[in-house]
């Protein structure tokens, strides 16, 4: 147990991580990702490889609707952007993975910043219904640009490769995916130690005194849209690289309405909340079915009746946490930490 | 003493409302310059002339010399005006370090590449502001106790100190504070007259605020202006500025209801 946290330089105060005790159970928790393939059998490595991309997309969508303030409902249209410079750079090219994602997450950056234009003007539910109209109108270059998205038959893709390695298997994929997830939440949790990450914040609270501190607020709303895209980008990139197929249907709006409820769900401004999100809202879905399976052997009807209840429960479970935990998973996970900082010697 | 503000002949009116009408007195350098008038006199709106929010129909604000005409906000926070609000304006989902740290904002460089990264010059920067925050600002302001606390927590009082803090940060030259102590028990109010005193002399920045307590006010400002609907009815040293007619009867009150009407315009409504 830790008793102080006692620091010597401000070095070590700005430090991520506040105690050694820290290190070690992230050093734990590292191990166990990379341990991780090698124990779980294929149906726990696509899941593993699923929550690894909501875990970027997500963290990207929380930089831009709960660190900026500004809701965006154009997430899945950003991935689409990525998906789709990966697939048609995977066809025209001979390019390796890593240049391929940087450029998705660059293209889809481009397209975030000019669909982020309009927020220095509209805020709330008016920049949410504007970045929904940016998402069809995505949709609607990805089903009809034929010679270069291949209209509604999509693109196949070559598997990823760098220096002759190819990566085809779930369990190949995993070591591009899960890496490029913690490298990334790491970039995030970088941007808010410092001045940038400040200045979006400062607009979420409050974006007139903002403007008095001379943050300039079109100039850090248009980053906040590129970098939040640039996430979507490469979780799209990524996405198009795991199914090797990209369609216009493989980014539909109701994604764009899953990141978001997977942010509002982990904890809006929270990068913690963003990852158990992501994690709650991609697994969930997976542990019904289970429920189900489960339930077979004792009531044979379990699959009729059960199909049509798991939305329910779903949207059930999402509408619960909204009300008894408005703050999100996070905050149940700073519950447990609170609990534990002095356990045993408290009751 | 060189005037480092002069505002000069400024109008402002919201359609039929007159907020400001040839409002003109100066500010002298490394001075506290106050500005008192009843409510609803203008003096928020003079605040919000001065730092860009809003544009008068008339009239100029020189700083330095120069005319701020058409220059934004922001561009104003980096030439050295900084200011508090009468309703606090601080973040209140950061903690009390990240708050005045934003007040650096403006003399830092970093950009997203580098913040991402979190390396480098970035690093360094980072640590420098720390570093100026914590030895002249959190401790001058004797509040590191509360650094790492989020600002929603705090006390009314403590909130005004830390937007002291943040606007400190900004390296001003000029402070414009709004209401420094309404609100506060008198502890509290003398605690923040002493910081005033201090950031003058030992910083060497003008002060300029606008507050009720008259008490205070006479007490520590050098220079006073009085606003009544709108315009500037006395102007000078706090002495001068007590035993004036018009605004003992404009500001203090007057048992004369006749003269005062006959003074005012009755179609002026101010915001």
């Amino acid at each position: 147990m830790r008793i102080g946290d006692a620091k010597q330089s401000y070095e070590a105060d700005e430090s991520i991580w506040k105690s050694s005790t820290q290190k070690v159970w992230f050093a734990v928790l590292l191990l166990v990702l990379a341990v991780f393939p090698f124990m779980a059998d294929a149906y726990l490595l696509y899941l593993g490889c699923m929550v690894g991309i909501a875990v970027i997309s997500t963290t990207g969508l929380n930089i831009l609707t709960g660190f900026t303030g500004l809701i965006s409902l154009g997430q899945a249209g950003f991935m689409g952007v990525g998906g789709y410079t990966v697939a048609w750079l995977s066809a025209n090219s001979a390019l390796p993975f890593p240049v391929t994602l940087l450029l998705a997450g660059l293209l889809a950056a481009a397209v975030g910043i000019l669909v982020g234009l309009p927020s220095l003007r509209v805020k709330g539910l008016y920049l949410a219904i504007a970045t929904l109209a940016a998402s069809v109108f995505l949709h609607f270059i990805f089903a009809e640009w034929e010679s270069v998205t291949g209209g509604m038959g999509g693109l196949s893709l070559e598997p990823a490769h760098l220096f002759g390695l190819s990566f085809q298997s779930d369990f190949e994929m995993y070591f591009i995916i899960v890496p490029l997830a913690v490298l990334m939440v790491f970039g995030a949790t970088n941007i808010f130690r410092t001045r940038t990450g400040r200045a979006f914040i400062a607009i979420r609270d409050r974006d007139i005194s903002a403007e008095i501190l001379g943050i300039n607020l079109l100039r850090y709303k248009l980053m906040s849209f590129a970098l939040s895209s640039f996430y979507a980008g490469v979780a799209g990139g990524l996405f198009a690289y795991f199914y090797r197929v990209v369609t216009p249907e493989s980014f539909p709006l109701s994604m764009s309405i899953f990141y978001l409820a997977a942010v509002i769900v982990g904890g809006m401004g929270n990068l913690l909340g963003g990852i158990l999100g992501a994690a709650f809202m991609t697994l969930i879905p997976e542990a019904l079915k289970l429920l189900t399976a489960a339930l077979t052997p004792f009531y044979p009807n379990a699959p009729i009746f059960m199909s049509p209840m798991l939305e329910i429960i779903f949207g059930v479970l999402i509408v619960g946490f909204l009300i008894f935990e408005p703050h999100g998973l996070a905050e149940i996970w700073h519950r447990i930490r609170r609990f534990f900082s002095l356990w045993p010697f408290k009751n | 003493m060189s005037s480092i503000l002069e505002i000069s002949n400024l109008s402002l009116s919201f359609g039929g409302v007159k907020a400001l009408q040839g409002v003109s007195f100066r500010v002298p350098e490394n001075t506290v310059t106050t500005v008192i008038g009843p409510n609803g006199a203008g003096k928020t709106s003079l605040f919000n002339c001065i730092s860009g929010f809003y544009k008068p129909q008339q009239g100029t604000i020189s700083y330095q010399g120069k005319a701020l005409t058409g220059v934004k906000p922001p561009v104003r926070a980096s030439m050295g005006l900084a200011r508090t609000f009468q309703n606090i304006a601080l973040f209140r989902g950061m903690t009390v370090l990240d708050n005045i740290k934003l007040g650096a904002h403006v003399h830092m460089k970093s950009g997203l590449l580098g913040s991402l990264a979190y390396f480098g010059a970035a690093r360094r920067e980072e640590m420098a502001v720390r570093e100026e925050v914590e030895r002249h600002i959190i401790d001058f302001l004797e509040i590191d106790h509360i650094r790492r606390q989020p600002v929603a927590n705090l006390s009314y009082g403590l909130q005004k100190r830390v937007e002291l803090a943040r606007a400190l940060a900004m390296r001003p030259k000029v402070l414009l504070l709004d209401e420094p102590v309404a609100g506060m028990n008198r502890e509290e109010k003398e605690d923040m007259a002493r910081f005033i005193l201090d950031i003058r002399e030992e910083w060497g920045v003008t002060v300029l605020m606008v507050e009720h307590d008259m008490g205070m006010v006479m007490d520590i400002s050098d220079h006073i202006a009085v606003l009544n609907f709108g315009q500037v009815i006395a102007e000078g040293l706090p002495a001068d500025v007590q035993n004036n007619q018009q605004v003992i009867e404009a500001y203090l009150g007057t048992s004369d209801m006749d003269s005062l009407r006959k003074k005012l315009n009755p179609e002026r409504e101010v915001a």
